[in-house]
């Protein structure tokens, strides 16, 4: 096996990047026990195909998983640190807080390290422009500065309702180069973009590809997304390992899954316990959350090329889901995590929106970080479980993503008068 | 009858190609439903497919996914929709189709939605987003129920692909004229294009091909009269007439099509 030029990474490491676990998809269709597969129209099947044939010869390629990690650590600030939070960890009294700190990444999350690794299929594939979805603006903003970094022309759909709630995002994608379309459609979120992506691609396929943001979708994007997301969990793993020893248990907040199933994979072989948060709205009784995993409000269905919990009525109508944060703001998760759930591997709880805008508060106050609202899902997570547990153990808390994009959503939320007047006169023009 | 004979015996006459039409039931409303389906019997059209709303219709161009949305949004369920289908066979004679995504049947149960749609008058289904390794039970229980599974071939697909759709299709084949999704114009004589397809298609099935996606007047279904096609199938044209010029306009285009079969 080459080397690769991540010191974190362990040969070892390499090796369980080709997935040689119960979590390779299975040969029927991309399985993952009863979920996955591909349900796409049928003028997209030969699509699918070419890219899954691109995706198995790439992952078996030790030059392009080298080509992803130099790019990556270049590129963007890979590896990124682990800080431990001994602040927080001190009030509140239990285990020691450790954040795995993706927002430190170029486009501050997560979704860069996928964005990037297919913009190296696409390389391979010769295809020249991308189209992607977007819900909180983060794989949108990620996906432009590839466009630009690789040179392709780039479409980003996103839903009219978080065009509203995250016009800056709108603003550095359109600055980028990119061509940002507004979907009006169903509920006018993450998954009307999908569809629209489905749509433009079922047109566009021969020069474009669909480069979706996160571990669901049609088989191989489940695979591919968690593959190049993988790299958070290796990285972490080798980093706790070096240092102060593996976590008790490692915890991710969960919209489609692909920084939960990252994380999560590294994990896997450990005894670590792994908790995905979802996103619990208004509350669970309250029919106005995003929880598919938690709770009884979602069924196995299909819808968007795959197979999975969806939340949906009796007769199979997808219902609107409520989050606080857009990027978790969705109807399905991974398949790869419904499996890992059902079989007991991962636990799922939820936090509510006020639970999670609480938990950036206390981030902020105690480390002067400003995690994502859809992050701190997780660290909300992680604070209810930290003081039952020892001061010797630790919790991971995988950091997915940088808060700055939801100033306008959090200054609403803490009732901000002074940046409330200053909206108030740069709308008067002053 | 079964599907297949019925298109032979329907061409055995003076129609050179026949007509399916299209219906989203539920949109504009059932009301502007029973009129098109009058219509439709008016121009004896020759088979008819009536859509089941969906809230993620991914095949589905603008004009239809968004009359999708409104179905639902204005109460359609799966009772009213079955309830229609059954009223659409006193309307308009021909057979008709279910058309519509998987995750509904997938909900109801195959062995149900088989049992429902047969109780309802039913020839057959069209489930664009179901490829044919997943039916898994649907062609024997169809089979049991007297039902046609109608799968769709497109230009996009390889020949050992159509060759393997070919020996699953019954009834008769769905050839998608192009690429994308419903709703947008289909240039008939571009090189390459839909005569290349149908030859394709019929390389890989002896079944009558019926062609779909962007179909919208009379000149298109003459175009077919000496092609492999049997079917020429024509759906958003016909919803945007309504649209923009109403009954009247509706039925004019109806003629149109049904006088070019």
């Amino acid at each position: 096996m080459s080397p690769t030029p991540n010191a974190v990474l362990s040969p070892a490491g390499w090796e369980r990047l080709l997935f040689p676990t119960d979590y390779d998809p299975d040969a029927r269709l991309g399985y993952y026990g009863p979920y996955g597969g591909c349900f796409v129209p049928e003028i997209l099947y030969t699509t699918m195909q070419e890219l899954t044939a691109v995706f198995d010869q790439a992952r078996r390629d030790p030059a392009l998983w080298a080509e992803f990690v130099s790019v990556m650590s270049t590129y963007s600030s890979r590896p990124t640190p682990v800080t431990h939070l001994e602040r927080l960890s001190e009030r509140l009294g239990g285990a020691q807080i450790y954040l795995k700190r993706e927002d430190l990444n170029q486009t501050g999350a997560h979704k860069i390290n996928n964005v990037i690794g297919q913009g190296l299929l696409m390389r391979r594939m010769g295809k020249k422009r991308v189209i992607a979805e977007t819900g909180a603006g983060q794989h949108g903003v990620a996906t432009a500065t590839m466009a630009a970094r690789f040179g392709l022309e780039c479409t980003i759909y996103m839903g009219a309702v978080d065009v509203e709630r995250q016009r800056p995002n709108v603003f550095w994608m359109e600055q980028l180069g990119a061509r940002v379309v507004s979907v009006e459609d169903g509920s006018a979120t993450l998954k009307d973009a999908i569809n629209e992506c489905l749509r433009d691609w079922a047109f566009s396929m021969e020069d474009t590809h669909y480069a979706l943001g996160t571990a669901c979708g049609p088989h191989p994007f489940p695979q591919m997304v968690a593959w190049f997301q993988r790299l958070i969990g290796e990285e972490a793993r080798a980093q706790m390992a070096e240092g102060p020893g593996l976590p008790e248990c490692v915890y991710a907040c969960v919209g489609g899954g692909s920084n939960a199933t990252g994380m999560f994979l590294g994990f896997l072989d450990d005894e670590v316990e792994l908790v995905g948060v979802e996103a619990g709205g208004e509350g669970i009784d309250s029919g106005r959350h995003a929880a598919r995993l938690v709770g009884d409000d979602a069924r196995p269905g299909i819808a968007q090329g795959y197979k999975t919990y969806f939340l949906q009525d009796e007769e199979g109508q997808m219902r609107h889901t409520h989050s606080v944060s857009a990027g978790l703001d969705y109807i399905g998760v991974s398949p790869i995590l419904a499996h890992l759930g059902d079989t007991g591997r991962v636990r799922f709880e939820a936090v509510t929106d006020d639970e999670a805008i609480a938990a950036l508060r206390l981030l902020m106050e105690t480390e002067g970080i400003i995690g994502a609202l859809e992050s701190t899902h997780a660290v909300a997570g992680a604070i209810r479980e930290a003081p039952t547990m020892k001061k010797d153990q630790r919790i991971l808390i995988n950091l997915s993503g940088r808060g700055d994009k939801d100033i306008f959503t959090i200054a609403d939320a803490l009732g901000d008068d002074n940046w409330q007047q200053f909206l108030r006169r740069r709308g008067q023009g002053a | 009858m079964d599907l297949e004979a019925y298109i032979r015996s329907r061409l055995a006459g003076d129609r050179r190609v026949l007509l399916m039409t299209h219906v989203i039931v539920g949109f504009p409303s059932l009301e502007a439903n029973r009129a098109m389906l009058a219509a439709m019997a008016d121009a004896d059209v020759d088979l008819v497919e009536l859509q089941m709303p969906f809230s993620e219709p991914v095949a589905d161009g603008p004009t239809f996914a968004r009359a999708n949305q409104k179905a639902l949004e204005a109460g359609l369920q799966m009772d009213d929709y079955f309830a229609f289908f059954e009223e659409a066979g006193q309307l308009c004679p021909c057979p008709r189709l279910m058309m519509g995504y998987y995750n509904p049947i997938f909900q109801m149960g195959h062995e149900a939605f088989c049992e429902r749609l047969q109780n309802v008058g039913g020839a057959g289904f069209i489930l664009p987003d179901l490829p044919f390794e997943e039916y898994d039970d649907l062609f024997p229980l169809s089979q049991q129920h007297g039902l046609t599974s109608i799968l769709l071939m497109t230009p996009t697909n390889h020949t050992d692909r159509l060759r393997q759709i070919g020996e699953h299709a019954r009834g008769f084949v769905y050839a998608v004229a192009r690429k994308g999704v419903t709703g947008s114009r289909t240039q008939m004589e571009e090189e390459g294009g839909v005569f290349d397809l149908l030859s394709r298609c019929r390389s890989a099935t002896q079944l009558p091909l019926a062609l779909g996606f962007g179909l919208s007047k009379g000149e298109d279904l003459r175009l077919l009269h000496d092609s492999e096609a049997d079917v020429g199938i024509v759906g958003s044209a016909l919803l945007r007439s309504w649209e923009e010029e109403g009954e009247q306009g509706y039925a004019r285009l109806l003629t149109e099509l049904a006088q070019a079969r």
